[in-house]
């Protein structure tokens, strides 16, 4: 028997919180989505298969703007990118094997990733993985659907949700950047997102940061002690 | 099949093959040293640009909301009272909120 994830109240209930944020926002995908000539079962499709926000909204968004929908295409793609990179982190906090790649690699997200780092012991780490996950996955779709039966009822900004997102992120991260290390490279990776919006297509800047992480992992460790002692590791 | 659900089918497939790519790495590769540092500088720099391209991205240009921007940094103050996860994360929606019904 394991012993009870002392955290689990805490990390469910973080979960729940982005699960609803996210409803709200995939409610206001499925209208959007069904406004840019989308039928309902085109729209739930983007949301089971793709189930990455983003590029969700990017592909809509070049729907409804562009003459072919296969300009469409790389525009979710470009989005999709930053969550190979997340790939990795992930591999290295679930060890999916074999079969269990295909679906681990279902969940791979923004909010998954930021749930999943931001825990102090590997198992509450892959509670956090895969809670958030399944959490937003369900909540996802009925908000999608919800939105492309009823069609915009509310504006996610008029209740504030455009502060829920970066708000998620900076409190997830904030833990990690006690370190030093992680500071320089948390504001590396801001600055270079900042310098490249106006000039890179949406999606490059948060991939572009990736590179600030590539050159901080491989700059040699000058202080040891820094390092994340790695509790209980299983 | 219409080409409108041509491109959604390449599109949904293409996004979850990228996931999928990222997590196929070997367990040689994944468990090298220097490997295993990046990955977790990796999230905390993509994470970071996240947020600033949620804040100051106004779709290739750049914008900035103030009412959002005075909601993240009610929760930055949360965070330096260090207040838990869920009260940031209301604290930053409802100051963003009735910055917005009254103004």
């Amino acid at each position: 028997m394991e012993e009870p994830l002392a955290a689990r109240g805490a990390i469910l209930r973080a979960a729940i919180g982005i699960g609803l944020y996210a409803m709200a926002f995939g409610a206001s995908f499925g209208a959007i989505a069904v406004a840019s000539g989308l039928t309902l079962s085109q729209t739930m499709m983007l949301s089971l298969v793709m189930f990455t926000g983003a590029s969700q909204f990017a592909f809509v968004g070049v729907v409804a703007s562009a003459g072919s929908p296969f300009a469409a295409v790389p525009a979710a793609l470009l989005l999709g990118v930053r969550n190979a990179f997340y790939g990795v982190p992930i591999s290295e906090i679930v060890h999916p094997r074999g079969l269990a790649r295909l679906w681990t690699a279902h969940f791979v997200i923004d909010e998954t990733t930021a749930m999943a780092i931001s825990q102090e012991t590997p198992r509450a780490r892959r509670f956090a993985f895969w809670i958030t996950g399944l959490i937003l996955l369900c909540l996802w779709q009925l908000g999608t659907l919800a939105g492309a039966l009823v069609g915009r009822a509310v504006d996610p900004t008029a209740i504030g949700l455009d502060a829920a997102a970066p708000a998620v992120f900076l409190a997830l991260l904030w833990p990690m950047l006690r370190r030093a290390e992680a500071r320089w490279v948390a504001l590396g990776g801001a600055a270079v997102a900042l310098v490249l919006i106006p000039m890179a297509p949406p999606g490059i800047p948060v991939v572009a940061a990736a590179g600030v992480a590539v050159v901080g992992g491989l700059l040699p460790i000058r202080n040891p002690a820094e390092q994340i002692p790695d509790r209980n590791r299983t | 099949m219409s080409p409108l659900w041509m491109a959604i089918i390449f599109a949904a497939v293409g996004c979850y093959l990228l996931k999928l790519a990222g997590v196929s790495l070997p367990e040689s590769i994944l468990n090298h040293p220097k490997v295993q540092r990046v990955a977790q500088l990796l999230p905390i720099a993509m994470l970071s640009a996240l947020v600033v391209v949620e804040l100051f991205d106004g779709g290739g240009r750049y914008s900035l909301d103030w009412r959002t921007l005075a909601g993240v940094a009610a929760g930055v103050i949360a965070l330096l009272l260090r207040r838990g996860f869920l009260v940031v994360f209301l604290i930053a929606i409802s100051v963003t909120a009735l910055l917005r019904l009254i103004g």
